[in-house]
C-alpha cells in the first residue's frame, strides 16, 4: 500500500494536480494536507485539473480535501454549484459519489464553544461564583426547611414512615462501616497516646496522658472523625444514588405517580443516619479509649485497672455527653447536604460526578463550623 | 488500511458463535455471514441476543466458541494491538449515542481522529463539519452539548462520531428507537444514502418494521440461540416459523408491509409517467 501523495504541473491555462497512491487518512493525508492547502491559499482564480487516475484507495477525508482544493483553486462562474466533478478527470466509477457527497459538506464548523479573553473569563468567573455561592446558600436554608416541614409532617403521621428503607440505610450507612470507623478511632486513639507519651515525659508529667486521651478523643475526636468519615463514604453515596435516579427521571417518574421523593428518599435516609451516626460515634469513642489505654499500658507501664480508674476519677460524664451530643446535628446536616446535592444533579454524568464533589466538601466544611459553634457554645456555658 | 474490497464479498464471517453469561446461554452454534455492501437488519425477540451479537462481534463481549473473521482476519484470536487495528475500521452507534458528555458534538466527532492520528487542527475542523452535516445536523449543532440535544439529533451525533474514523462497516444498536416516524423515515434515508455514498456496510440491529422494509437489503432473524431465517425480507418472511409469522403477519408487520408497497407503487407511477 502506497501512501498519499500528489504531483502538480503547470499546464498553458493552469495547473494541474495528479494525486497519487491511498488518499485515505490511515496512509498519511494528514503530512500532506499542509502542503495541499499552501498550493491552493496561493494559486487562486487559476483553471485546475486533478486527475484521479494514480489513486488506488479514497475515503471521505480525501475526497472532502480534493473537493476543498478544487473549490478554492477554481472560483470561477462556469463552475456550476450542481456538478461535483467538475475539474476531476479519471473518476473511478466508485469514487464519483464520494466526491458529490464531499462537495455538499465543505463549509467548516466551530469545535470548541467560542471563549473570551483569558482576563474576561476569570472575571466572568469570579463574578458568577460569587452569584453561585449566595444562591447556593439560599437553596440549602430553604430545602432544609422543606426538609424539616417534611419530617414534621411524616413524623406526626407515623405510619407514613418507611420502616423498610430507613432499616435498610441503617445497615447501609452504620452496621457496614462499624469496622472501619472503629479501627480508625482506635489507631487514631493509639496516635495521640504515643505524642501524648513523648511530649509528657519532659515535664515528668506521663500520668496525664489519661486525661489528654479521655478529654480528646470523649469530646472531639470520636464524633468529628466518625462524621468526617461517614460524610465521606455516606454522604457522597447519597448523592450519586439519588443524583443518578434523577439522571435516569426515576425522581420524575415517582413525582408523578404521587410519591414525594422527599419522603421516598431523603427523609428514610436522614432518620436512619441521625439513629447511627451517635451509635457509631459511641463505638468510635470506646475504640479510641482501647487504642490510647493499650498504649498506655505497653509504653508507659499504666495497667488497664489504673487506666480505668483514673478516666472514671477525671472524665466526668459532660465529656462524654459533649461528645455524643453533636453526632446528630452532624448526622443531620450530612445527609441534608448530600440529599440535597443529589437533587440538584441535572443532565450529565459529569454533573453527578461534580454534585458528588461538592456534597463532600460541603458536608465536611459545614460539620467543622458546627464543632467550631459547639465548642464556642460549651465553652460559654462552662461545661 | 482502507483498501476497500469488491461489493458482496464476505467482510464478517461468524462461524459457531457460542456467548453466554453465567449460565444462561445466549447464542449456540450461531452462524452468520455478512456481505460488502449490504444493509443487513437483525431483528429477534427480546432476550434472543441481538444486543450482544453486536457486542461480540464488535470484540466487547468474549464469546465461549466459535470463530469471528472481519476483513478475513480472526478477531478472536488477535492480540490486543491487532485488535485495536480493525476496531478503527468499525464504527458503532449505540443506543443512545453514548456521546460523551462533557464534550461537544464536534469534540466528539474528532476525538477519534485526535486519539488515533495526528492531523491540523484545520483538518480536523474540516473533516468534523463534513461528518456533521453528512449526518443530517446543522452547522450550529457542532458547538452544542449532548445534554442540550434532542434524542434524534443525539443519534445523528453519534452517527457522526461513528463515521469519523471512515469506517468500512457501520454497527447501529436500534437507531431508530425513540424517534417519531419522519425523523425514523429520514433516519433511514440518511443510512441508505451514506451507504450509497460512502459504500459502507451496515450492521443494524432493528425493531422497526418500516426500516426493515425501507432499508435492509438482507435480514436476518435470530431465534432459539440461532439465526432461524436469512435473507430478503420477502423470503424472510416465507419462513415458516412461529415468531416470523407472527412477527410480519401481525398487524404491525402487514401494516409496514402495506405502506411499503403503497410507496413503491407510487414511486413505479412516477417513473411510467417520466416515460
Amino acid at each position: 500500500m502506497s501512501v498519499a501523495a500528489f504531483e502538480l504541473q503547470e499546464t498553458g491555462d493552469g495547473w494541474r494536480l495528479e494525486a497519487k497512491g491511498t488518499w485515505s487518512l490511515g496512509a498519511g493525508l494528514g503530512d500532506i494536507d499542509g502542503k495541499l492547502r499552501r498550493f491552493s491559499d496561493k494559486t487562486m482564480s487559476k483553471s485546475l485539473k486533478i486527475d484521479l487516475s494514480g489513486v488506488e484507495t479514497m475515503d471521505t477525508a480525501g475526497a472532502m480535501m480534493l473537493q476543498r482544493t478544487m473549490r478554492a483553486c477554481s472560483q470561477r462562474e462556469e463552475m456550476a454549484e450542481d456538478n461535483a466533478l467538475f475539474g476531476f478527470e479519471h473518476v473511478k466509477e466508485g469514487y464519483k459519489s464520494l466526491l458529490a457527497a464531499a462537495a455538499n459538506h465543505l463549509s467548516p464548523c466551530e469545535i470548541d464553544v467560542k471563549q473570551g479573553s483569558a482576563f474576561v473569563l476569570m472575571l466572568e468567573r469570579v463574578g458568577r461564583g460569587t452569584e453561585e455561592l449566595m444562591y447556593e446558600i439560599l437553596r440549602l436554608v430553604s430545602y432544609l426547611g422543606e426538609v424539616l416541614v417534611g419530617l414534621y409532617t411524616v413524623l406526626s403521621r407515623p405510619k407514613r414512615l418507611r420502616m423498610t428503607s430507613i432499616v435498610h440505610h441503617m445497615e447501609e450507612s452504620g452496621l457496614n462501616a462499624t469496622l472501619i470507623v472503629g479501627l480508625m478511632s482506635f489507631l487514631i486513639g493509639a496516635v495521640i497516646a504515643f505524642m501524648g507519651a513523648t511530649v509528657l515525659a519532659q515535664f515528668g508529667a506521663q500520668i496525664f496522658v489519661v486525661e489528654l486521651i479521655g478529654i480528646t478523643v470523649l469530646r472531639e475526636f470520636g464524633v468529628l472523625l466518625t462524621a468526617i468519615l461517614i460524610a465521606g463514604r455516606s454522604g457522597s453515596a447519597f448523592t450519586a444514588a439519588i443524583g443518578s435516579m434523577k439522571l435516569r427521571e426515576e425522581v420524575d417518574a415517582m413525582e408523578a405517580m404521587g410519591i414525594d421523593p422527599l419522603e421516598a428518599l431523603v427523609l428514610p435516609r436522614l432518620i436512619a443516619m441521625v439513629f447511627v451516626l451517635p451509635a457509631l460515634t459511641f463505638i468510635a469513642t470506646m475504640m479510641g479509649l482501647i487504642g490510647g489505654g493499650l498504649v498506655a499500658w505497653l509504653q508507659m507501664d499504666i495497667s488497664p485497672a489504673m487506666f480505668l480508674t483514673r478516666t472514671q476519677d477525671i472524665i466526668v460524664v459532660e465529656n462524654f455527653m459533649v461528645g455524643m451530643v453533636k453526632a446528630p446535628f452532624f448526622a443531620f446536616a450530612i445527609s441534608v447536604i448530600g440529599c440535597y446535592q443529589g437533587m440538584r444533579v441535572e443532565g450529565s454524568a459529569e454533573e453527578l460526578g461534580r454534585h458528588t464533589t461538592i456534597s463532600v466538601v460541603q458536608s465536611l466544611f459545614i460539620v467543622i463550623l458546627l464543632d467550631a459553634a459547639f465548642a464556642i457554645f460549651f465553652m460559654e456555658l462552662n461545661i | 488500511m482502507t483498501q476497500r474490497g469488491e461489493k458482496g464479498e464476505p467482510i464478517i464471517e461468524i462461524e459457531k458463535l457460542t456467548t453466554g453469561f453465567g449460565s444462561q446461554i445466549i447464542h449456540k452454534d450461531l452462524d452468520l455471514t455478512i456481505k460488502r455492501g449490504e444493509i443487513i437488519g437483525i431483528v429477534g425477540g427480546s432476550g434472543t441476543g441481538k444486543s450482544v451479537l453486536l457486542k461480540a462481534i464488535i470484540g466487547l463481549v468474549k464469546p465461549r466458541a466459535g470463530s469471528i473473521r472481519i476483513f478475513g482476519e480472526d478477531v478472536l484470536q488477535m492480540s490486543d494491538r491487532e485488535h485495536r487495528a480493525i476496531d478503527r475500521r468499525l464504527g458503532v452507534l449505540f443506543q443512545d449515542g453514548a456521546l460523551f458528555s462533557a464534550m461537544t458534538v464536534a469534540q466528539n466527532v474528532i476525538a477519534p481522529l485526535r486519539e488515533h492520528l495526528h492531523l491540523s487542527p484545520e483538518l480536523q475542523q474540516e473533516i468534523a463539519s463534513m461528518k456533521i452535516t453528512l449526518s443530517g445536523l446543522p452547522l450550529d449543532a457542532a458547538t452544542k452539548y449532548p445534554s442540550e440535544l434532542s434524542g434524534g439529533m443525539r443519534k445523528r451525533a453519534g452517527l457522526a462520531r461513528a463515521l469519523a474514523m471512515d469506517p468500512d462497516i457501520v454497527f447501529l444498536d436500534e437507531p431508530t428507537a425513540g424517534l417519531d416516524p419522519i425523523g425514523a423515515a429520514k433516519f433511514d434515508d440518511l443510512i441508505i444514502n451514506l451507504k450509497e455514498s460512502l459504500g459502507l456496510t451496515v450492521f443494524m440491529v432493528t425493531h422497526d418494521l418500516d426500516s426493515l422494509h425501507r432499508a435492509c437489503d438482507r435480514i436476518a432473524v435470530l431465534a432459539e440461540k440461532k439465526v432461524r431465517a436469512i435473507g430478503p425480507l420477502e423470503e424472510v418472511r416465507k419462513t415458516d416459523h412461529p415468531w416470523i409469522q407472527e412477527y410480519f403477519s401481525g398487524p404491525r408487520g402487514r401494516a409496514a408491509l402495506a405502506s411499503s408497497v403503497q410507496e413503491q407503487d407510487s414511486s413505479g407511477d412516477k417513473e411510467a409517467r417520466v416515460e
